[in-house]
C-alpha cells in the first residue's frame, strides 16, 4: 500500500502540469480502448481456465467508440493537441486500435504480454495506468463507463486512484473552460453538472455522441500510424502482480442458471390482443 | 455464520435509505454476526438501517457537493488500516457503489467481484454468483487474498425485509486528505420530469423497443402503461436514439426490474436487455419475428405487428374501464 502511493506520487509528476489560466492551447487526450471478441459471436468459456475465450479476431468495443469520438471533438475545439489510444490485449492484437486510429486518433500504446492472461479489473487498471503515463502528457483521460464483455465498471475509478487524479464517471457531455473540466453526469433521475480541475479521468456513457465512420482516407492513414507495442518489462510491472498470479480470485462453480419454462407463443390472427386481455384478467392486473 | 463482520455501503436520498441498500442489508445479516453500514448520508439514517439489521453507522462527513467515490473510499481505507477491518464489504452496482469500490480496491490493493446476484458460502468464505451470457450460466467466484472481500451487488438480487432491530449506534469516520482525487464537485442537479409509478417499484412495466418504428409510436407504450397503472420502460436502442430519456432504460446498463408483469413491445430480447427484466414474474412479448429471443423467456408471446396489436389492446382495455 505504501508502495502504491509512493509510486503514484512519482507517476503524478509525469502527468501534465496544469496550464496557466485560460491559456489552454490545444489539449492531449488519452482514450482507453478495449479490443473484444465480436459480441455478435456467441460467447464461450475456456473449459480449462473458465475465462472468456478470446481466440477469434478482436474488434473495437463499441462502448469505446463514444470516448474516441468525444476526444476527437475536444481536441478539435481546443484547436490543437492529439488523441492517443491505450489498450491492453492478448497476442499484439491491433485490429480494434486500427479502427480508432482510422477515426482520427494519432497514435497508440498497446500492452501485450502472456503474463497478463487471466487478469482481473485491478490488474488491468495497474497496467493501463502505466501505459497512460507512457503515452505522454495528458490533460484528460477517457474510458467507457463499462466494457461490453467484462462490464465490471470499476476500471475508470481504479485508474484515477492509481494516478491520484480526480474523476467523473457517466459523462453525457464534456466541455473544457480554461483548466476546468465541466461534465454533465448522468444520474438515476436526470443529470448533475460536475466540475473538476484538469488533468482528470472521465468515463463516457454509451450513445451520447455519434461516432464518426472512418473515411477511406482515414483507414489508409491508420495503417501507418505508430503503435507502441510494449510488454510488462517495458512498463516495469512485476508479472507476479497481474494476470492469474495477481488475480486473487478463484472460480468455485460454473453452473447452468435456472431457465424459465417455455410459455405459449401464438401467431397474431387479428385477435392476439384478446389473449393478452385474458392473461391480464387472470393475473388480476385488470 | 459464515463471516463475522460485514460492512454495507448505505446510500440514501433526502434521508431515505435506498431500496438497494435495504436489500443488501437483508442478505448481509443472514451471512454475518455483525453488520455495520458506512454512509455519507449522516446519522439520520441510523433508525432505518437499524430496523434492517445494522448495529452501527459509520458516517463520512464533509462530503457536501463532492462526488462520493474518493471521500468514502478514503475514509474506509483509513479505518481498515487502523485495524477496524470487516471481513467483507458489500456495495450496490450503483453510480456511487462503483466509484467507491474502484477507489477502495486500489487503496487497499484488493480486487473486486462485480455484478453479483447472490452470495453463497464456500469453505468459510463468501463466493459471489455472477450470471454471464445474459444469464444462461452462473459463475461463482471467491477471493483467495488475505484482504477484505469487496463485492458489488446488482439491484433486486435480494428482498428487503425489516429485522426489527433498534437504531444503530453512530460513529464518525475521518476522511484523510484526498489531494486532487477529491476535487470533483457537483455544481447543480437536474431532475427529469416523470409521472406515474417508478420503474423500480411498479407492479407492471410496459417497455417499448426499436420495433415501434418511430419516436411518435412510443405513445402507444405510454397509453398502455397508463391504462395498467404501469411504468413505461425502454430498450437501450430507443434510449440511444433519443426517443426517451435514459431513466427509462431497462437492462444491464439501465434499471433492473422485477415486476409481477413485464410487457415487451417490439423488443428483440438481447442478453443485455434480458438481464434487466428476466426476473419478472410474468412476461408478455409482442414481436413480429417468431425467432426473437424475447419469446424464450415469455409466458405469452404474440407473433405480430405492434402497430396492429397495441392499438387493439388499448381499445379493448379502454372499453372495459
Ligand atoms: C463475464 C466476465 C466477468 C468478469 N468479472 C470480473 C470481476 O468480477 N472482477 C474482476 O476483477 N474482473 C472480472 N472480469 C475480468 C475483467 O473484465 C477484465 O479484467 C478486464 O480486462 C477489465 O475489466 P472490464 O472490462 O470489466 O472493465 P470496465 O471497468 O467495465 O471497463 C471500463 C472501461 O475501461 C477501459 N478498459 C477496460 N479494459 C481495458 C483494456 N484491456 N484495454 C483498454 N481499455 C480498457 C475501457 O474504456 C472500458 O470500457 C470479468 C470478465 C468477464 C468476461
Ligand atoms: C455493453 C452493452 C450494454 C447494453 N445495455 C443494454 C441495456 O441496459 N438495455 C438494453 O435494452 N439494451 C442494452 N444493450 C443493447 C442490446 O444489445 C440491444 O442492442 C438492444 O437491447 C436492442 O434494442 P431493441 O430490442 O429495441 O432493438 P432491436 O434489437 O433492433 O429489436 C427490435 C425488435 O423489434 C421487432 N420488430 C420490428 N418491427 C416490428 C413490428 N412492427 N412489430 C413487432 N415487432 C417488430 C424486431 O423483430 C426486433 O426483434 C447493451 C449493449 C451493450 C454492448
Amino acid at each position: 500500500m505504501a508502495n502504491l502511493v509512493a509510486e503514484s506520487e512519482f507517476l503524478l509528476s509525469v502527468l501534465s502540469e496544469p496550464q496557466s489560466q485560460g491559456m489552454l492551447l490545444g489539449m492531449n487526450v488519452v482514450v482507453c480502448v478495449k479490443q473484444i471478441p465480436d459480441p455478435a459471436d456467441p460467447g464461450a468459456l475456456d473449459p480449462q481456465t473458465n475465462t472468456l475465450k478470446r481466440d477469434g479476431k478482436l474488434i473495437l468495443d463499441e462502448s469505446d467508440s463514444y470516448g474516441v469520438e468525444m476526444a476527437l471533438q475536444l481536441v478539435d475545439t481546443a484547436g490543437g493537441g492529439e488523441v492517443t489510444l491505450v489498450s491492453m490485449a492478448p497476442n499484439g492484437e491491433v485490429s480494434g486500435l486500427r479502427t480508432a486510429l482510422a477515426m482520427g486518433a494519432a497514435k497508440a500504446v498497446l500492452v501485450s504480454d502472456e503474463a497478463l492472461a487471466g487478469s482481473g479489473a485491478l490488474s488491468t487498471s495497474k497496467v493501463l495506468a502505466k501505459a497512460i503515463l507512457r503515452a505522454g502528457e495528458a490533460d484528460l483521460i477517457l474510458t467507457a463507463t463499462e466494457s461490453s464483455d467484462g462490464y465490471t465498471g470499476v476500471v475508470p475509478e481504479q485508474i484515477a486512484e492509481l494516478l491520484q487524479l480526480p474523476s467523473i464517471t457517466f459523462a453525457k457531455e464534456i466541455t473544457i473552460e480554461g483548466n476546468t473540466l465541466k461534465v454533465q453526469r448522468q444520474t438515476e433521475a436526470g443529470y448533475d453538472e460536475v466540475e473538476s480541475p484538469l488533468p482528470a479521468v472521465v468515463s463516457v456513457t454509451a450513445g451520447v455522441v455519434e461516432p464518426r465512420y472512418p473515411s477511406f482516407k482515414g483507414i489508409m492513414a491508420a495503417k501507418s500510424k505508430p503503435v507502441d507495442q510494449v510488454t510488462l518489462a517495458d512498463l516495469e510491472i512485476d508479472p507476479s502482480s497481474v494476470g492469474w498470479a495477481g488475480g486473487g480470485q478463484e472460480i468455485v462453480l460454473v453452473a447452468q442458471a435456472e431457465s424459465r419454462a417455455g410459455g405459449t407463443i401464438i401467431e397474431d390472427d387479428g385477435e392476439g390482443f384478446q389473449k393478452i386481455v385474458d392473461l391480464l384478467a387472470e393475473l388480476k392486473v385488470i | 455464520m459464515t463471516v463475522s463482520k460485514i460492512w454495507v455501503l448505505a446510500e440514501a436520498t433526502d434521508g431515505k435509505v435506498a431500496t438497494t441498500t435495504l436489500e443488501i442489508l437483508a442478505k448481509a445479516r443472514q451471512l454475518a454476526d455483525t453488520v455495520e453500514v458506512v454512509t455519507a448520508a449522516g446519522a439520520e439514517i441510523a433508525a432505518e438501517v437499524g430496523a434492517h439489521g445494522a448495529t452501527k453507522v459509520f458516517t463520512v462527513g464533509g462530503t457536501d457537493g463532492k462526488l462520493l467515490g474518493a471521500p468514502i473510499a478514503g475514509a474506509m481505507a483509513a479505518a481498515i488500516e487502523s485495524g477496524n477491518a470487516p471481513d467483507v464489504i458489500l456495495m450496490a452496482t450503483s453510480y456511487t457503489g462503483r466509484d467507491v469500490a474502484g477507489r477502495l480496491s486500489v487503496k487497499i490493493d484488493a480486487p473486486v467481484i462485480t455484478n453479483v446476484v447472490d452470495l453463497v458460502e464456500s469453505d468459510g468464505r463468501l463466493a459471489g454468483v455472477v450470471p454471464i451470457f445474459g444469464g444462461v450460466t452462473d459463475v461463482s467466484t471467491k477471493f483467495t487474498t488475505d484482504n477484505v472481500d469487496i463485492f458489488l451487488i446488482r439491484p433486486k438480487s435480494f428482498a428487503a425485509e425489516e429485522s426489527g432491530g433498534a437504531a444503530a449506534s453512530v460513529e464518525e469516520l475521518t476522511v484523510p486528505d484526498l489531494g486532487a482525487t477529491g476535487a470533483a464537485v457537483v455544481t447543480s442537479r437536474f431532475v427529469e420530469e416523470k409521472t406515474g409509478p417508478s420503474l423500480d417499484e411498479a407492479a407492471v412495466v410496459v417497455s417499448g423497443g426499436r420495433g415501434l418504428g418511430e419516436k411518435e409510436n412510443y405513445q402507444l407504450v405510454e397509453d398502455l402503461a397508463k391504462l395498467l397503472q404501469a411504468a413505461p420502460g425502454a430498450s437501450r436502442a430507443i434510449v440511444d436514439a433519443g426517443w426517451v430519456p435514459y431513466s427509462y432504460q431497462v437492462g444491464q446498463t439501465g434499471k433492473v426490474v422485477k415486476p409481477s408483469l413485464y410487457i415487451a413491445a417490439g423488443i428483440s430480447g438481447a442478453t443485455q436487455h434480458l438481464v434487466g427484466m428476466k426476473g419478472s414474474k410474468n412476461i408478455i412479448a409482442i414481436n413480429k419475428d417468431a425467432e426473437a429471443p424475447i419469446f424464450a423467456v415469455s409466458d405469452l408471446g404474440i407473433v405480430g405487428d405492434v402497430h396492429k396489436v397495441l392499438p387493439k389492446l388499448i381499445e379493448a382495455l379502454q372499453a372495459r374501464s
